[in-house]
């Protein structure tokens, strides 16, 4: 078989391209393949998936007027730089874009509301916090009835509490 | 040798295998793609320390992908033990493997935390099982990354929420042959599963083997993921199924004719590419899976499928093979297998 680009060799490079079940094969000689940059051979799809569902957020709207470049804390990752390689940098990414990320999700999977397992920790964690914010209404109540005895051991209380969450 | 394979599983005339993978990471690193060789080292150290008390006393053997030839690694991704994108990952990328094959957990891939379990045949519901206790026992060690509202966070946000990717490799050659397979693809696609060839997003079918997973991973519990694909996957069973008898019984004197000129090439060619020997090999299992030729086991068909892919082979000879080198081990490594395989 002949070079399909030169018509001159023999094709000794063969390619296989699918995208949406269009099969294009490509038959070619060393040299060809080499000027045309066909060796130079990863597994990466040059067509880029991520490209297509980050393309989701380009077309929603603007936060009105205000443009100030968010940079996540923890990575650093910007969402220009998220929406160029469609990966996050770490967990905390998801905190500081969370809004963008709502409805990202929602155009990949239809939902953005997780059903399913928790993590056991996370589970117990959930409850403490929960537990925290009522401790925290009742200490204001004890101010305000200048119950001082109560909302000194309320405020002990939440310490606790928050000293076993990691957050002091 | 696959181990995993062993055993005997459900409706393995159609269904090769059943796998489960779930993406996990900690909370207190940044994604793998983002992380420092340092960052990388300290975090392999937590997971193998949090893997250590697993429920399952099935030991596990450790690797480095750095300290594996490329072939070695290849052969880990041809037996499907872990993803062409983990065999990549020259600078933090490891994972454990469970004695028998069964589980793989990988560190360092996409995210920092892959649990994948495979079983031979259609088996959900004990894989599911295995995957989640080997999930709960590392995350009793580990702070996992994990929201309130977005569930499990992922590097890729296509694998958040439950971080489950459920899949099935289905032999489906007669649904192939009568052109049937290309509206089943577009009905799966339409309700959110996804098909593709045997190694994984962006792999040719090959050998009329198809891989058939959840596309989504948010917003339905693991077990109505896992339910909704079991449902369809019986239904193609049982479509291959009465494709075959009908085939069988209008186009007997055909089908015979394929599968044994299929058996010639195998056990008398000499040079053979691996998509012709995959060919082959389906036409051959499928003689199996039908009892005319009841002295071979289709499973050990599925086991040549693997033993001939580029690096398996390579392994084999214990050498680098060009191109047309290879297409002659592999041919001769067929006819031997098959002349011991008739006894």
């Amino acid at each position: 078989m002949l070079c399909d680009k030169c018509n001159k060799n023999t094709a000794t490079i063969h390619f296989t391209k699918i995208i949406n079940n269009h099969v294009e094969e490509r038959h070619l000689c060393e040299t060809c393949a080499k000027e045309n940059n066909y060796l130079d051979f990863t597994f990466e799809v040059p067509f880029s998936f991520e490209k297509l569902f980050t393309g989701l957020i380009d077309s929603m709207p603007e936060d009105s007027g205000k443009r100030r470049v968010v940079a996540c804390p923890k990575c650093g990752l910007t969402y220009k730089k998220f929406q160029e390689v469609g990966k996050f940098g770490c967990a905390k990414c998801y905190e500081v874009f969370e809004r963008n990320i709502s409805s990202l999700l929602k155009g990949i999977h239809g939902h953005n509301t997780h059903q399913g397992k928790v993590p056991i920790n996370t589970k117990d964690k959930i409850v403490q916090k929960k537990a925290i914010e009522s401790l925290k209404l009742e200490l204001e109540k004890s101010i305000e009835k200048e119950d001082f005895e109560r909302a000194a051991y309320l405020r002990d209380e939440i310490n606790r509490l928050k000293e076993k969450l990691g957050e002091i | 040798m696959v181990k995993w394979l062993e055993g005997i599983g459900n409706d393995e005339d159609v269904v090769v295998s059943t796998r489960l993978r779930l993406a996990r990471n900690l909370a207190n690193y940044r994604f793998p793609n983002f992380m420092t060789d340092d960052e990388a080292e300290a975090l392999t150290d937590e997971i193998l320390n949090g893997m250590k008390d697993n429920v399952y006393d099935v030991p596990y053997k450790f690797y480095r992908i750095r300290d594996l030839s490329d072939i070695e690694r290849s052969v880990f991704v041809e037996k499907h033990l872990i993803s062409p994108n983990l065999a990549k990952k020259l600078d933090g990328g490891s994972f454990l493997i469970r004695n028998d094959e069964r589980a793989t957990v990988m560190i360092n891939e996409e995210d920092h935390i892959r649990i994948q379990v495979l079983m031979p045949g259609l088996n959900f519901e004990e894989g599911w099982e295995i995957s989640s206790k080997i999930d709960d026992s590392i995350e009793g060690k580990v702070e996992y990354a994990y929201h309130e509202k977005f569930g499990y966070l992922t590097s890729c946000p296509t694998n958040v929420g439950t971080g489950l990717r459920a899949s099935v490799m289905v032999h489906l050659p007669c649904i192939s042959m009568t052109g049937h397979i290309n509206s089943i693809i577009e009905g799966l696609t339409k309700i959110g599963l996804t098909v593709r060839g045997i190694y994984g997003e962006g792999t040719k079918a090959s050998g009329y083997l198809f891989q058939i997973s959840n596309q989504t991973t948010l917003g339905e519990s693991e077990e109505d993921i896992i339910k909704k694909l079991n449902r369809v996957v019986q239904e193609i069973i049982s479509r291959e199924r009465s494709t075959r008898a009908y085939m069988l019984d209008k186009r007997n004197h055909q089908m015979e004719d394929m599968i044994f000129r299929s058996y010639g090439i195998l056990k008398y060619g000499r040079i053979i590419s691996s998509a012709e020997a995959m060919n082959h090999l389906s036409n051959v299992k499928l003689g199996c899976d039908l009892g005319m030729i009841d002295y071979i086991k289709p499973k050990d068909i599925i086991k040549l499928m693997i033993k001939i892919q580029p690096a398996s082979l390579q392994k084999t000879v214990n050498r680098d093979l060009t191109y047309e080198e290879r297409d002659m081990y592999r041919a001769e490594l067929i006819r031997k297998k098959i002349r011991s395989l008739e006894g």
